[in-house]
């Protein structure tokens, strides 16, 4: 076999690992009922693939491949443990008898596997900590210093916390399954908040390459889409409303040297229509069921937003009565926030500013960089440009993320030679 | 696998809250467990005044009165359960009728090894 060939393969075999690991995962920790184990044998089946497939070239179905030898590996796993533990060996003896009867229904099963895993990883027996790191971690394949650094944690207590979280699914009982439907809606909103993190993380790219942050967005996404096939609930609708609304504007949202542009400025040629069509779609379905809830208001807001043709001819009563209805179903100062903002666009700066000043002081968002970085941009609009200036070094003293600091630099800079 | 629902309640309150089990309820709801298999044993307990605690420290018996810390609400009775997996045992503790005025803790049964792990003298077969 040549250099060529073999790197060709590994090539093949990296892909596959970062597309299909998680799903496979997904279903050995079905036929296998433990975690740790499930995981271990993933990696000793993508070692055996690497040597078996550069011999003897690539199977028909190479996830299928992996889920066998994924199993294979974790029942000669046992067999070495049961030297020392006598209950190994019969576990072995299980899974190694349930292997012909699950190998027909492995091609269904994927996905529902996957689903099994994101309820389970979501269970609200575990902290929603531990849900989110779990979720993450095995539903997404994120490495604990990835997680660590979104949720501003070291890696060891994020590790820790996965692995607490493991024992406790493991001695508690928790078991592998998606709940029935008459737990569904109940144990829908863990899964639904774990999910819009996982995209956050995504989108606000705290890390990593460009790619890595897209596939993050899109994973979120196709498990979206995957709850909302399975159980088609209005706020599971609303959230990949919401996710594919924001997709849509990913690329417009950070100028080539990283910096942010604001929702008025960016291109809108470059929005990606077909996403802004299927988000308004979905939001619409969710509206009409008359059950939604703080997704779907967050997505419709979204969908106002993209489909307008600039950000003058934005539908802003629209929008800010869309706020009234989410700050009564889910009241939050950061939404109020937001709604100053709007109406700021709709009456003019000099209505909204006093609801921004309101807000601080009553003390609420007084460390929130986007409270004074937006009080600047209204103070700005007015001409109170001392103020402005403030409110912008106010916010930069916060530590935004790089993206928006470099942002709020510009406009401190553009600020400095007017009076 | 075996679960204890430990059953929690503000004494003060146990009994005369608008929502509170009476105990025919409770005997009810004890009897429907047992004919669906799931009971293992489940009782009431005497208010916490009458709790006394113990313990063995340097090989002396310790008493003292009380429960070993105070807490608002106080341990009121208990259920031992067998349940498929987690989601069955949170399901038959939330109908506990004492649920309604207190709270019910979950817990697995650990179960104790009598013998020490026989190590390295397994019959498996042969690896290859």
């Amino acid at each position: 076999m040549s250099r060529k060939d073999t790197s060709a393969t590994r090539v093949k075999v990296e892909a596959i690992y970062r597309n299909e690991s998680r799903r496979i995962l997904a279903t050995l920790i079905r036929l296998l009922g433990d975690f740790d184990l499930a995981e271990e044998a993933l990696h000793e089946a993508f070692a055996a693939a690497l040597v078996q497939w550069q011999r003897d070239g690539m199977p028909a179905n190479p996830r299928a491949w992996l889920v066998s030898a994924g199993r294979f590996k974790a029942i000669d796993t046992l067999r070495r443990r049961a030297r020392f533990d006598a209950s190994q060996g019969e576990l072995a003896r299980r899974i190694e008898a349930s292997i012909e009867e699950a190998i027909d229904d492995e091609r269904e099963g994927l996905d529902d596997d996957r689903l099994r895993l994101i309820f389970t990883c979501c269970h609200p027996a575990l902290s929603q900590t531990a849900q989110v790191a779990l979720t993450l971690r095995e539903v997404c394949g994120l490495s604990t210093e990835e997680i660590a650094r979104a949720f501003l944690s070291t890696p060891a207590t994020l590790a820790q916390r996965i692995v607490r979280a493991k024992a406790k699914i493991r001695d508690a009982g928790i078991p592998y399954q998606v709940p029935c439907r008459s737990e569904l809606s109940e144990r829908m909103d863990s899964v639904l908040h774990v999910i819009y993190l996982i995209f956050n993380e995504g989108y606000s790219a705290s890390s990593g390459n460009e790619l890595t942050r897209a596939d993050l967005c899109r994973e979120a996404i196709r498990l979206g889409r995957l709850l909302v096939e399975l159980l088609p609930e209005p706020e599971a609708m609303g959230l990949l409303a919401l996710m594919l609304l924001h997709e849509a504007r990913r690329e417009s949202r950070v100028t080539s040297s990283g910096s942010l542009v604001r929702l008025g400025e960016q291109d809108r040629s470059r929005w990606c229509q077909e996403m802004i069509v299927e988000g308004g779609a979905w939001v619409e379905r969710a509206l009409k069921t008359r059950r939604f809830g703080p997704y779907t208001l967050q997505a419709a807001i979204a969908a106002v937003h993209a489909e307008a043709p600039s950000a003058a001819e934005t539908d802003w009563p629209q929008v800010v009565g869309l706020y009234d209805v989410l700050l009564r179903v889910a009241p939050s100062p950061v939404v109020e926030l937001n709604r100053a903002v709007a109406v700021a666009m709709l009456d003019g700066p000099a209505h909204g500013l006093p609801l921004i000043d309101r807000m601080l002081a009553r003390g609420e968002l007084r460390s929130y960089y986007l409270a004074h970085a937006a009080r600047a941009d209204l103070c700005r609009r007015l001409g109170r440009l001392d103020e402005a200036r403030a409110a912008y070094r106010q916010a930069l003293a916060l530590g935004p993320p790089a993206t928006e600091s470099q942002f709020l630099v510009q406009q401190l800079d553009a600020l400095a030679d007017q009076f | 696998m075996k679960y204890l629902c430990l059953v929690y309640c503000d004494e003060a309150t146990l009994h005369s809250s608008p929502d509170s089990p009476r105990d025919e309820e409770c005997l009810a709801y004890a009897e429907g467990l047992h004919s669906n298999g799931h009971m293992l044993a489940a009782e009431a307990l005497q208010p916490v005044s009458t709790a006394t605690t113990v313990r063995m420290r340097s090989g002396k018996m310790l008493i003292t009165d009380g429960p070993f810390a105070e807490t608002k609400e106080q341990l009121a009775g208990f259920y031992l359960v067998e349940a498929r997996d987690l989601n069955e045992a949170l399901q038959i503790a939330a109908r506990i009728p004492a649920a309604r005025v207190g709270c019910v803790e979950v817990r697995p049964v650990r179960e104790l090894s009598a013998q020490p792990r026989p190590a390295g003298h397994q019959a498996v077969e042969d690896e290859a």
